[in-house]
């Protein structure tokens, strides 16, 4: 019967091993897979300036990106390619909520610059490679 | 009580109980939002009443477990704790940090990234009180007589709470690695250390409220504890299939995000088992429902729904939709919402001095708010599988279905109004009890004792 002191050997055994494993395969993902697969290199300045707006505004809190967010607002991981430059800057700098079949988005009334910045944010997102997300839909069914 | 500073306890667990209130508040809000009621969209839009409800969670259930340390570290290390002072500043320093958090959502001040939106400035005061936390825990369990395993794997948990905050604090331009790293401190957290903090209050109540030896469920504690982390951590992975992480992430994840469960079936068993194996009767029966149903919902809402839609395959399309929201309400519900709850029922006697339990308003408030927890995790489902299937696979525009599955949140409010009338029995009774008094002291609530009055 397993005694005491073989569970706790269990438990910081399995805990150092696993964790070890972990943080090696973080570590080549961080430094070699991802600034690949997100294209790093075309993060510019513009891009850094629409994530700031992004997350100061916490767009996350309606809306999902990479999947990720509430779920009160839509996707917007591939947004830029779905519905294109001016709508998005149209509804960044609405001076009246906008509100797509009644749900209200708060009305950001942003400037130009800060409306441009977003969409390179978005822009550089819809590049990225996410291993196939979001799905494609089937066409059989609609 | 066998400490006089372990009185502190009772103000974390009455600072939860208010918070928890306003999370409810605010998740009502978010519910009639998403019905199409959003009156309040000029003074609270949804993403503040979003960011509300999952901080305030955050909050009362680290408060629930701060006071549970309070309360339990001083009985295993058998001395007082080092400084009650400290521990009454500490908490005031939480309340005003977590209020001020709170009002500065509904005015924009925020840092947009999904549980983790206390801004910067307030991070640092988080920091400098978690530390003061820590410290005084840990100067108490070392000053103290003996350092038993239970006390040992709760203080872990606590350390590596606080450790892990740390990278969500990082800056990224990358707003994948931005994600990536935000998930050491959501997934590892609550899908890690926190399973040592539930682990160790488990096991202490199943000691006081079981009977059964002291080694047998420190024992069992170890394994529990280990087959969290050894799923827990590559478990990590289910959160990186899609966000720009390498495809490796697909495969580690799926396979020990798949292995997660077990942590909880272990943890469910051990708990049943240990209730009957004890045979000796506790009379805090209230204490003992919340203690094993903590046990078994978190199985079913952390282990069996998160497996769900944790397959690599399935995720793909249930990724940020409702179905998220199914298994988060459930998971937190039962592995943290409850134990903090046990916790509470079983200190609140033993701190008062006033045997209250057994009473029916406590059952009530114990089976309505599970009830309506199970309720409101099938409305989600409902909801969050029509969303999958419309939006996902057939391609419908979002609002489109949106306005489809209006009808679930009708069904979702209505079951979190049984909730919330669970949550309010239990809050009347906790009041019932009144403040912690001396009186209680070295009114001891061990089998001998109880067995000796009886």
């Amino acid at each position: 019967m397993l005694s005491k002191k073989q569970a706790k050997a269990f438990f910081l055994g399995g805990t150092i091993l696993f964790s070890m494993i972990f943080l090696g395969l973080s570590f080549e993902s961080v430094t070699i897979s991802m600034p690949e697969k997100t294209n790093a290199d075309q993060i510019t300045d513009a891009v850094v300036r629409g994530k700031v707006i992004w997350e100061s505004n916490n767009c996350m809190g309606c809306h999902t990106i990479l999947g990720e967010g509430a779920y009160y607002a839509p996707e917007l991981t591939r947004v830029y390619s779905r519905k294109g430059e001016s709508y998005i800057k149209t509804v960044l700098m609405a001076e009246q909520p906008w509100a797509p079949r009644g749900r209200k988005m708060v009305a950001y009334n942003l400037s130009e610059e800060d409306a441009n910045d977003v969409v390179a944010f978005f822009q550089w997102i819809d590049g990225m490679d996410l291993n196939g997300f979001p799905p494609e839909p089937d066409p059989s069914l609609k | 009580m066998k400490y006089k500073s372990q009185k502190v306890a009772y103000w974390f667990f009455a600072l939860s109980m208010l918070l928890i209130v306003l999370q409810i508040t605010y998740g009502f809000i978010m519910g009639f939002a998403h019905m199409g009621y959003d009156g309040l969209h000029e003074i609270i839009p949804f993403n503040a009443a979003r960011a509300t409800h999952n901080n305030l969670l955050v909050v009362w259930l680290l408060s629930g477990f701060m006071g549970a340390a309070y309360y339990i570290i001083p009985e295993e290390a058998q001395h007082e704790l080092v400084s009650v002072k400290l521990a009454y500043i500490q908490l005031i320093t939480l309340a005003l940090v977590g209020v001020t958090a709170v009002i500065g959502f509904h005015f924009n001040w925020w840092e947009g990234r999904k549980f983790l939106e206390i801004p910067r400035e307030l991070d640092f005061l988080v920091v400098i009180n978690v530390l003061t936390f820590l410290g005084i825990i840990l100067t108490t369990l070392f000053k103290g007589k003996k350092q038993s395993t239970t006390a040992m794997v709760l203080t872990m948990g606590l350390v590596f709470a606080a450790l892990l905050y740390l990278p969500g604090m990082i800056w990224f331009d990358n707003q994948a690695m931005d994600s990536f790293f935000r998930w050491w401190v959501v997934h590892l957290w609550v899908e890690g250390v926190w399973e040592l903090i539930m682990g160790g209050i488990l096991a202490f109540l199943l000691i006081k409220l079981t009977g059964v030896d002291r080694e047998v469920i420190e024992k069992w504690l170890y394994v529990i504890v280990g087959l969290t982390f050894l799923s827990g951590i590559l478990g990590t992975g289910h959160h990186y299939y899609y966000i720009g992480a390498p495809e490796y992430w697909l495969i580690i994840g799926g396979i020990f995000s798949a292995l997660e469960p077990l942590a909880f079936l272990a943890m469910a068993l051990f708990a049943l088992h240990m209730y009957r194996k004890g045979g000796r009767n506790h009379p805090n029966k209230i204490a003992l429902f919340w203690t094993l149903g903590s046990a078994i919902v978190s199985f079913v809402g952390a282990g069996l729904l998160g497996l769900a839609h944790t397959l690599p395959s399935v995720n793909m399309y249930t990724h940020g939709t409702l179905v998220t929201a199914m298994h988060g309400h459930l998971a937190f519900w039962g592995a943290y919402g409850m134990i903090v709850f046990a916790m509470i029922s079983y200190a609140l006697p033993n701190l008062t001095g006033r045997k209250l339990y057994n009473n029916a308003m406590g059952m009530y408030g114990f089976w309505l708010s599970l009830i309506g927890m199970i309720g409101m995790t099938t409305a989600f489902a409902a909801a969050g599988v029509a969303q999958v299937y419309l939006e996902r696979k057939v391609g419908l525009d979002f609002m489109v279905v949106q306005q489809e599955i209006e009808v679930h949140f009708l069904i979702l409010i209505l079951c979190a109004t049984i909730f919330a009338t669970g949550i309010t029995l239990f809050i009347i009774d906790f009041v019932k009890y009144g403040q912690p008094t001396d009186e209680a002291l070295n009114v001891s609530d061990d089998f001998e004792a109880i067995e000796a009055t009886a």
